[in-house]
């Protein structure tokens, strides 16, 4: 299988911190790949330099053949790298319907000249980005919920628009970052249902990261482990259950209990 | 390794970077169109810089431009003693943005209400005799009505402006800042009057002094030391007490201070009174050096200690302290240095430009300011 | 509401925050500036009527918080609420003069005392007027809030009616004039007027039976407003759109009417309304739509106004080395506003990667630099200095071979407000595009916009860039409206002017900009004696509506509770989240 994201000897630090310490990963295409680790491992530091966030100060970051390192934000996500956010970050006064179409943002062609004069093409678009955007609500479902205001909506429902908002720019690779944070156990297996459903159904590759094990194990082909800022196992998901380097991370925080196979 | 770098430079920092080296070249330029500029006819500069580094007498023979020796040192004396007084001004904006991350644009009124009180206290002091006959007195006095009133204002606006909104989104309580410098201004405009307010003149500060040998008005050198005395003990309990101590905490966290049992409400406003003491000291010494006081006074002072604050690196209290005498310095030295030399004409026109421009520059280019504490560009 | 019970402290610590409003009103001298503006002629000028508004207010207020409904305790609060502030501001007036207080204050003068004493030569005396009338204000503040629903609303509608239609008397008589010339009869007017009105303010009899009728009319709409509302979202969609149509073209018909009905003088005034809406409109897509805070607004407005004045000039004064291009207004400018859109991106690229407040404080130093420079010997040579620019042109409209020029204010109407309508029309389409959606997005959160796919520097440059190109337009016919323009009028209060009509009116709200610039721009004009308070009043309302109504009076629908408190997603991405 052909890697469409390889992050090669990664290292960014802040100041004196090495939050992410020469980390090389390949990701395979049209997999889910899990970057798991304690807290405070550097998995979100190394989300936000995947996605240009922070340009990382070693390293090469390959998607799909082209380097990407360094390239503004924007520009990634254009080439088809999108994400959501541990702590959701939604446009909390705009609508669902107005959060996706936000999303779509990358697909669109319309300037604001023709905005201006309202011409046909720029209210086809419109009307065509309009039904993808109700298309993907169903998706996600949040059917018939696109004119509240995101803050307004529940809290799940909320994490399940940040989804449906990264995929409308129709992304190659998708970033989660702990979507299953706050959930109950019933919530967390519907939400891991529905990455599955994600990656069947739009043939997306999807980049998880997780500090509950039990989550990632059902659901990921390849699992790395993180551990202060350093790669400290990868492989398949029975591998690194019974990697002791990882049950020695985890214990060393306290969390014995989550080593325990679910 | 370069190469990288400049593949990765985007337009805009390109567009940034000219900027700055056009400023710097502009700058040097003036600067040194401006020095030689005293040049005598068909002498060559290599003369000129001979002739200049071997006579010891240098004022007399226009090394330096169109001024001598004296007039440099004299604009650099102004300058210092006007970089006290922004200094000053500078702590209160300092003080509270550390505190509550807020710019207090109303700062500068909070300066002003004080200097237009107390000028009634030292007009009427002047008429009496007692501004003569007991100098010091009635000085102090005056010092004390004009910090007490700037103490007041800025605990009613901490009150009734600012708390309300401490939760607020970031632009609410600078656009209720705008809001009440204005409200501030036109209520003293009010209360005393459009006109300008001359103060009077102490007798005790006329004429001049000579220090290590260079006569200085004794106004200057008195706003000077004042200045410097009211910072130092500024400095000293902030750092030393117990309620310096819980202002800087506050300024860390301000739910850990709490959880440590400080009051917070107390902690910010005894920052704001600390603030406006400050400012309403730096209102009568303004009134000494400027000698004029009317409603708007506040804003351009204002501003420009914003800017020295801004310069030192905002939060830093030694650093509003030297953003002020730099900032007083460069304005007083500037327009004669380097934009007489770019061919200017009435330069101290542009000498509130100077400033402005100082401030766009740094907080473009560096938001933390010289001593930086470092602010990211997210925060700011 | 915190405490039902009668507390006996509380009401005693509003009385004395209602005396030293009182006092501060005296002081600051709004207590003398409306003497002559009559409410009700020769019997309450609008002076007076503040300190009867003023107690009226926090006798209600007292009320509310200590009365439990009771009509006895009510009225007992509102006794002690008098006589306390009105005592307070009869200490005012009686000290004043022995203390010799005008030297500190000058409004503490016999012109005050004159004022509240009714001119009596005993001011003791004279003060009892003072007193009763206060306390009479406060009583009836504190019963109206014991009042049921229904007749308290009644009885506020009817002295809401009563006072601002006496304050803006003039308005109202030009208008009923205006309207019967409209229709060939002047002269059926006067009686009515005359009947209802006195030389200024209302007439008693006409105070009074505006009283009754703005009473009944309140009355009717409670009983049966809501009925009418009913029936209306009864009807279909399709009438209710066709309802919402006619209401629009009628509004653009009386818009186009407007000048006729208000003549000269309230023409000139609209106009100048017109001016700052326009700029609102520019100013709303920058910090209302993306949330980019700029205080050097007035930057782009000079920009305009010197390119016309430079452009069509024919007077350049001596001192400049100009050639007098001598163009005419149309030809100008275009290029009036591509100045401002130019210097919107120029002054717009170094700010790209600042936020908040930061932004404003840089934003607001470019408009002072402008000033400054165009006000020094520096760029005399080129634009003026402190004389400015004189002979600009005027407007003119070809029209079978000659050409008409719009000169009075009249003509000059139609011209400001195709603008504002065109300016309000690209707002609208944009805010509705997908510009208008990076806008909002880029102002909830920059980061997560960014992450989206949108480019902030195009975005945020296109915002510069339109607001700046609205404000020139503006300057442009401010130029040609004054046909001479100096450096002070470009001064950081413009700026400050125009952000507080959009917030006033609703940051974000289309709307909204319009209402504020009636309420803002229209209303100083009207009250002449105002202009000297205009600015504190701009301050007090800008503080108020950041504590109590954030989203302005015509809020943005969506962004409703955007700037309440306690919404402030904390944008600090720590490096370590993870």
């Amino acid at each position: 299988m052909a890697s469409i994201l390889s992050a090669k000897n990664v290292t960014k630090r802040f100041g004196g911190l090495v939050a992410v310490n020469n980390v090389s990963v390949e990701i395979p295409e049209k997999s889910i790949y899990s970057v798991i680790g304690p807290n405070g491992a550097g998995k979100t530091t190394f989300f936000n330099c995947i996605t240009g966030f922070y340009t990382p100060e070693e390293g090469e970051i390959i998607f799909q053949g082209h380097p990407i390192k360094g390239i503004p934000t924007d520009q990634i996500t254009r080439r088809g790298i999108s994400r959501t956010y541990q702590n959701i970050r939604l446009f909390s006064n705009m609508t669902a319907m107005e959060n996706i179409l936000v999303g779509e943002e990358p697909r669109l062609k319309s300037t604001w000249i023709g905005a201006i004069f309202n011409t046909p093409a720029t209210r086809r678009e419109e009307a065509e980005a309009a039904a993808e955007a109700r298309r993907i609500l169903r998706f996600v479902g949040l059917r018939g919920l696109g004119d509240q205001l995101a803050k307004n909506l529940p809290y799940g429902a909320q994490r399940r628009l940040e989804i449906a908002r990264a995929l409308a720019s129709q992304p190659k690779l998708l970033l989660l970052d702990e979507p299953t944070a706050g959930m109950n156990p019933n919530e967390t297996a519907e939400m891991t249902g529905f990455i599955r459903h994600i990656r069947d159904e739009l043939g997306v590759t999807i980049l998880l990261i997780e500090h509950d094990m039990r989550v990632v194990m059902g659901i990921s082909d390849k699992i790395s482990v993180l551990d202060y800022g350093s790669k400290i196992a990868e492989g398949a998901p029975r591998e690194i259950r019974d990697n002791p380097k990882v049950i020695e991370a985890y214990l060393g925080t306290g969390a014995a209990g989550q080593v325990d196979p679910a | 390794m370069l190469n990288e770098r400049l593949r990765n430079l985007s337009v805009i920092d390109s567009l940034l970077w000219l900027l700055r080296a056009a400023i710097i070249v502009m700058v040097l330029w003036g600067t040194f169109v401006g020095l030689t500029s005293g040049r005598a006819d068909g002498e060559g500069m290599g003369q000129f810089i001979q002739r200049c580094t071997t006579q010891t007498d240098v004022g007399t023979i226009q090394c330096m431009g169109k001024y001598s020796a004296e007039t440099w040192r004299d604009f650099i004396i102004f300058g210092l003693a006007q970089g006290g007084i922004y200094a000053l001004i500078a702590l209160g904006y300092t003080l509270v943005y550390g505190v509550l991350f807020m710019i207090n644009f109303a700062h500068g009124e909070v300066f002003m209400s004080g200097a237009y009180t107390a000028f009634f206290v030292a007009n009427a002091f002047a008429k009496n005799g007692f501004l003569d006959s007991n100098p010091i007195v009635a000085l102090g006095i005056v010092l004390l009505v004009s910090m007490v009133t700037s103490t007041i204002i800025a605990i009613l606006l901490e009150r009734i402006a600012y708390r309300p909104l401490r939760r607020a989104p970031r632009l609410v309580p600078l656009i209720t800042a705008i809001g009440a410098s204005y409200f501030l201004q036109y209520t003293f405009r009010g209360l005393y009057g459009s006109g300008k307010k001359v103060y009077p003149d102490p007798a005790i500060l006329t004429g001049k002094w000579d220090i290590f040998g260079i006569p200085i008005l004794k106004t200057q050198v008195v706003v000077f030391v004042s200045a410097m005395v009211l910072m130092v003990v500024l400095y000293w309990f902030v750092q030393k007490t117990k309620t310096g101590k819980a202002m800087r905490a506050v300024a860390e966290d301000k739910d850990v201070a709490l959880l440590m049992g400080i009051d917070v409400d107390r902690v910010i406003v005894i920052t704001f009174a600390t603030g406006a003491a400050m400012a309403g000291a730096a209102g009568v010494l303004y009134g000494l050096l400027f000698k004029q006081v009317d409603f708007i006074m506040g804003f351009i002072p204002g501003i420009k200690a914003f800017t020295a604050a801004v310069l030192g690196g905002i939060g830093n209290i030694p650093g509003a302290m030297v953003g002020g005498l730099f900032l007083g310095v460069f304005e007083s030295v500037g327009p004669s240095l380097f934009l007489e030399g770019l061919g200017v004409p009435a330069a101290y026109q542009l000498k509130d430009v100077i400033a402005f421009t100082m401030l766009v520059l740094v907080l473009i280019f560096r938001p933390s300011g010289i001593l930086g504490e470092t602010l990211s560009e997210k925060k700011a | 509401m915190k405490t039902q019970t009668f507390d006996f402290k509380s009401v005693l610590k509003t009385s004395l925050l209602a005396g030293g409003i009182l006092i501060y009103l005296a002081l600051v001298g709004l207590l003398t500036a409306f003497l002559d503006r009559d409410i009700i002629y020769k019997t309450l000028s609008l002076s007076f009527a503040l300190v009867l508004i003023n107690n009226f207010v926090f006798g209600y207020i007292a009320a509310q918080h200590n009365s439990e409904h009771k009509w006895g305790t009510a009225i007992g609060i509102g006794v002690i609420l008098g006589i306390v502030s009105t005592a307070m501001l009869s200490v005012l007036v009686l000290i004043s003069e022995p203390l010799n207080m005008r030297e500190m204050f000058v409004n503490a003068s016999p012109t005050l005392v004159k004022a509240l004493t009714f001119e009596n030569e005993n001011i003791v005396q004279g003060l009892l007027p003072l007193v009763l009338m206060g306390t009479a204000s406060s009583v009836l503040g504190a019963v109206t809030f014991v009042l049921p629903p229904l007749w308290r609303k009644v009885l506020l509608a009817a002295l809401i009616a009563v006072l601002a239609i006496g304050t803006l008397e003039e308005l109202v008589s030009d208008v009923v004039t205006n309207i019967f010339k409209l229709f060939g009869n002047k002269r059926a007017a006067k009686p009515a007027l005359k009947f209802f009105f006195g030389r200024k303010g209302w007439s008693v009899n006409g105070a009074i039976i505006m009283f009754v009728a703005a009473a009944v009319g309140s009355y009717l709409w409670n009983w049966r407003g809501s009925v009418v509302k009913e029936k209306i979202g009864a009807l279909p969609k399709t009438a209710q759109r066709n309802l919402r149509i006619g209401t629009l073209i009628f509004l653009f018909a009386v818009a186009i009417f407007l000048p006729n009905i208000l003549g000269g003088y309230l023409s000139e005034i609209l106009v100048t309304v017109a001016i700052f809406t326009l700029m609102g409109f520019g100013l709303n897509i920058v910090v209302g739509f993306a949330g980019l805070l700029d205080l050097g607004y007035v930057a782009f407005f000079a920009i305009g106004a010197y390119t016309m004045g430079v452009l069509t000039s024919t007077q350049l004064s001596q001192t400049t080395e100009l050639v007098s291009f001598g163009w005419n207004f149309w030809a100008a400018l275009p290029i009036a506003v591509g100045m401002a859109v130019l210097w919107g991106i120029l002054l717009g690229v170094p700010v790209l990667r600042m936020r908040g407040d930061y932004l404003a404080i840089v934003t607001l130093g470019f408009g002072e630099i402008i000033r400054v420079l165009a006000l020094s010997n520096f760029l005399q040579p080129k634009i003026g200095g402190a004389q400015g620019i004189l002979g600009i042109a005027k407007p003119t409209i070809p029209w079978f071979g000659g050409a008409i020029v719009l000169k009075s204010s009249l003509e000059l109407y139609y011209l400001v407000v195709v603008a504002a309508a065109l300016a309000a029309f690209v707002s609208w389409r944009l805010r509705d595009s997908r510009a208008g959606r990076s806008w909002m997005a880029m102002r909830e959160d920059e980061d997560v916009a960014e992450a989206m796919g949108i480019n902030l520097i195009k975005t945020k440059l296109l915002a510069f860039a339109t607001g700046a190109g609205f404000s020139g337009l503006a300057g442009a016919i401010f130029a040609a409206k004054l046909t001479s323009i100096y450096p002070h009028s470009f001064n950081l209060l413009i700026s400050i002017n125009v952000l507080s009509l959009i917030i006033v009116g609703g940051v974000g709200s289309l709307p909204g900009v319009v209402v504020g610039g009636l309420v803002l721009v229209g209303l100083p004009e009207l009250l002449r004696e105002f202009s000297e308070f205009r600015m504190l009043i701009f301050g007090a309302l800008l503080v108020t509506m950041m504590l109590v109504k954030p989203e302005g009076f015509w809020p943005a629908a969506t962004q409703k509770r955007e700037l309440h408190a306690g919404d402030e997603v904390e944008p600090t991405p720590t490096p370590e989240a993870a």
